[in-house]
């Protein structure tokens, strides 16, 4: 881990914030990211059953493989084209 | 106790020594570098981390020092039989060797540890917030994701960069340096090194960049402004006396380019100053139209060896020893060529007509202007002798223009001077309003020149500072 010592006059939190929170699904762009573990695709088969009666759009996405980060490609392409995401964790 | 390092002649000689001390007195060997000299033994301690030598402020290998009752009461450093036997009550030490032989430095005083060293065992003393990135975060991605750059790679600002950083000044890291625009922040000689070390500048080129944020962040030069302004222009930094050779700064062939470290970082140190202690960045507070390569950093020194003229600082009131710095309100270089003019009236005259077409042909004495001549250029006046002071005269006697060709509405264009103007001469520049220093290489019949900005209490003078370490 490195520290560094912030450059800026600090007039902002050196946290970065989190991306504003939508206050309604309908009418957005979901993507549901499965990340490749066994029965993900069970839990997001469900997940976008109920995102879809709320009035959101999804988009399936998955990872090559559970152990390594998302492809930058594929964090770039759920980035500029959904509004929202949702990750499948567990098995 | 002896503290010693393989990597020491020194050391290495006296080897046979330090095991007839630890057979006759219990001596107890620290070793810095190889775990295993001078011997293999569980008398000879590995001081990997240097955590000893710091706490016992080594500064040269091999010190012997005499530890009572769990604190030292005394040492020497280096080898001398005499001492050495003085010290330890002890005779006949190292027979055969020479009778002294002075140490090497210690490790922990070496200056690629310090830093690190002080981080890890003392307080650094700086103030600057720290801000801890995660694992498996990329320095360069979380750097530029928080606005710390200019669009190029910055050095991640770490605690011992930092230190090593201000190892290059003897100001206190508290110290005020200038309140800088937009924001206005009052901005301390750390603050301006960790914005040094992102741009990559080394330890000695901090007191150029203090001294230039001193420079930019005065009334006169109107940092804010040069900012502000949809024009195009930045702090072009012009360094003068022995400070430029000090640090290795290029003025000759590209030194208005790429390539030259100094060169290419003290202007980029302070952008980022500028960018992230006083909170200016294009978009924001700065509206520039275009830009220019000029407002990435644009700094060079001025060849002064091989000009015959006094320099720009002296031009300015500055003494030919002193190293200074002068900001100027400028855009990117413009190349003029003259590749047939033998005559210095020739090239004079040449240079009034590219210079009368800064910023516009027709604006007239709102802006200044930077002319940088080339050797080549210079040879023409070195050959016929003249001095800065008759250049000047010269040039300044083309640059004044008939105003009735330059009124608004003549030949069609609507931009001009105004009908009050008719039928007087007016000159291109305000007295002082064009600079003039040399640099370039010793090749090609060339001279650049750097618009300027609107210039006055309405827009930026040209600013000149002492550099102090």
């Amino acid at each position: 881990m490195t520290t560094v010592l912030d450059p800026t006059s600090e007039t902002a939190p050196a946290t970065r914030e989190r991306a504003r929170r939508p206050e309604s699904l309908a009418g957005l762009t979901v993507g549901l990211l499965d990340i490749s573990k066994p029965r993900g695709n069970v839990f997001l088969d469900r997940v976008s059953e109920r995102l879809t009666g709320l009035g959101a759009t999804v988009n399936r996405y998955a990872k090559p493989a559970f152990s390594k980060p998302a492809p930058v490609d594929l964090r770039h392409e759920i980035a500029t084209t959904c509004d929202a995401v949702i990750e499948a964790l567990a098995d | 106790m002896a503290v010693v390092k393989r990597d020491c002649p020194t050391c290495e000689l006296v080897a046979p020594v330090l095991s007839d001390l630890h057979d006759r007195a219990g001596l107890t060997v620290i070793t810095q570098d190889d775990p295993h000299f001078p011997v293999d033994a569980d008398w000879v301690r590995h001081d990997g981390d240097l955590a000893i030598s710091w706490h016992h402020d080594i500064e040269v290998v091999p010190t012997l020092l005499r530890v009572v009752e769990g604190s030292e009461d005394r040492r020497t450093v280096g080898w001398s039989r005499s001492e050495w036997e003085q010290f330890t009550d002890l005779d006949g030490l190292g027979d055969g060797l020479p009778d002294w032989r002075p140490g090497c430095g210690s490790l922990s005083v070496d200056p690629a540890h310090t830093g690190e060293l002080t981080v890890r065992f003392s307080a650094s003393g700086l103030r600057s917030r720290r801000v801890e990135m995660a694992a498996l975060e990329d320095e360069w991605e979380s750097m530029w994701d928080r606005g710390w750059s200019d669009g190029l790679p910055v050095v991640p600002p770490t605690e011992a960069r930092v230190l090593r950083m201000l190892e290059g000044t003897t100001r206190d890291p508290s110290e005020i340096v200038a309140t800088v625009p937009p924001a206005l922040v009052d901005c301390s000689v750390e603050k301006v090194a960790v914005n040094a070390v992102m741009a990559g500048c080394t330890p000695e080129h901090l007191p150029v960049v203090t001294a230039a944020l001193e420079a930019a962040c005065t009334d006169e030069f109107n940092m804010h402004g040069v900012l502000a302004t949809t024009m195009s222009v930045g702090p072009v930094l012009v360094v003068n006396g022995p400070v430029a050779g000090r640090i290795g700064m290029n003025s000759g062939i590209n030194a208005l380019g790429q390539g030259n470290r100094a060169n290419s970082t003290i202007g980029r140190a302070l952008q980022l100053v500028v960018r992230n202690v006083g909170g200016g960045r294009p978009g924001g507070v700065d509206r520039a139209t275009f830009g220019s390569p000029a407002k990435v950093g644009f700094c060079f020194a001025e060849d002064e060896a091989g000009s015959p003229w006094t320099s720009l600082a002296e031009s300015r009131g500055w003494r030919a020893d002193q190293s200074t710095i002068t900001v100027f309100a400028g855009e990117s270089p413009r190349i003029f060529a003259d590749e047939r003019s033998r005559s210095p009236e020739s090239l004079t005259r040449h240079l009034a007509q590219a210079l009368q077409a800064t910023v516009s042909p027709r604006m007239m004495l709102g802006m200044d202007a930077m002319l940088v001549l080339s050797p080549d250029h210079m040879a023409r006046y070195a050959d016929a002798g003249w001095s800065r002071d008759r250049f000047m005269e010269e040039l300044s006697a083309e640059l004044l223009c008939d105003a009735d060709e330059l009124l608004a509405g003549v030949r069609g264009v609507a931009a001009g001077l105004p009908p009050a103007a008719a039928g007087r001469k007016v000159p291109k520049f305000r007295p002082g309003g064009l600079l003039v220093a040399h640099a370039g290489g010793p090749a090609g019949l060339f001279s650049a020149i750097i618009g300027g900005w609107a210039n006055g209490p309405r827009g930026s003078d040209p600013v000149t500072r002492e550099i102090t370490p």
